[in-house]
């Protein structure tokens, strides 16, 4: 993917102001050559009733909202970003398993003790068998 | 009287399977011939939207015009011509413990 520093930025402030619950949102952006472009974010509020702190939810109707917000700003929803609060950003059995559309990216932001660390992104595998990673890079869209 | 005609909205990242198309149409009487028609034209869409056994993807939702068709027939929903009809998926995950 790619996303400028404001982009990563506001993922990570969303992943310490929620925590240490699992905050989760959208990546907003366009496919230019193959490539998911993040130009904006649309935080959701995580709808998972129970055990928060390592589960988040995003149900159909969010989305929908989500992509009026995307078509508002002529953009499309490329992605979807979560937090692991103290744990690695690393996609995990859930993730993979509860995993939708091939073709998203997969943004993980870590929060250790409150302050956001690293973010990975991530591709499922189009037979959905597992997570490679996708590298990121920050240079302004064109 | 005619099959009804339907617009279908595609998730962005399906879009490679319908030559990018954002929006494209279908022809059926209910949801399920209506996906089955979109699938048989852009077959690249099946297994994202169904898995092995043939059932539409738990994460899979489809509504017709405002509305889940779980609160409605299911795939049974009966479309009328121009009925607007969206995939849209949910989405959920977490660390594992």
């Amino acid at each position: 993917m790619i996303a400028s520093p404001d982009v990563l930025q506001a993922i990570r402030a969303h992943g310490e102001s929620g925590y240490p619950e699992e905050i989760c949102g959208f990546l907003l952006g366009r496919i230019q050559d193959g490539t998911n472009v993040v130009t904006a974010i649309e935080r959701v509020d995580n709808e998972q009733d129970a055990n928060r702190e390592r589960r988040y939810l995003i149900p159909p109707d969010a989305f929908r909202e989500a992509q009026r917000a995307a078509t508002e700003q002529s953009l499309d929803i490329v992605g979807i970003y979560h937090s692991h609060p103290d744990h690695p950003a690393q996609p995990s059995a859930t993730d993979l398993e509860q995993a939708t559309f091939s073709g998203y990216t997969y943004a993980i932001v870590s929060v250790d003790n409150g302050t956001a660390r690293n973010i990975t992104a991530w591709q499922l595998a189009p037979d959905r068998s597992r997570f490679t990673e996708e590298p990121i890079r920050t240079e302004a869209p064109a | 009287m005619s099959t009804p005609t339907v617009t279908l909205h595609i998730p962005t990242p399906l879009r490679s399977a319908t030559n990018d198309q954002a929006t494209v149409n279908a022809t059926g009487d209910t949801v399920r011939t209506a996906l089955q028609n979109l699938v048989e034209r852009y077959p690249d869409l099946k297994s994202n939207l169904y898995n092995d056994d043939g059932a539409l993807r738990q994460f899979v939702n489809i509504y017709v015009d405002d509305e889940d068709i779980r609160y409605l027939d299911g795939p049974d929903t009966a479309l009328t011509d121009g009925a607007e009809v969206s995939i849209v998926p949910s989405i959920a995950g977490g660390r594992s413990r």
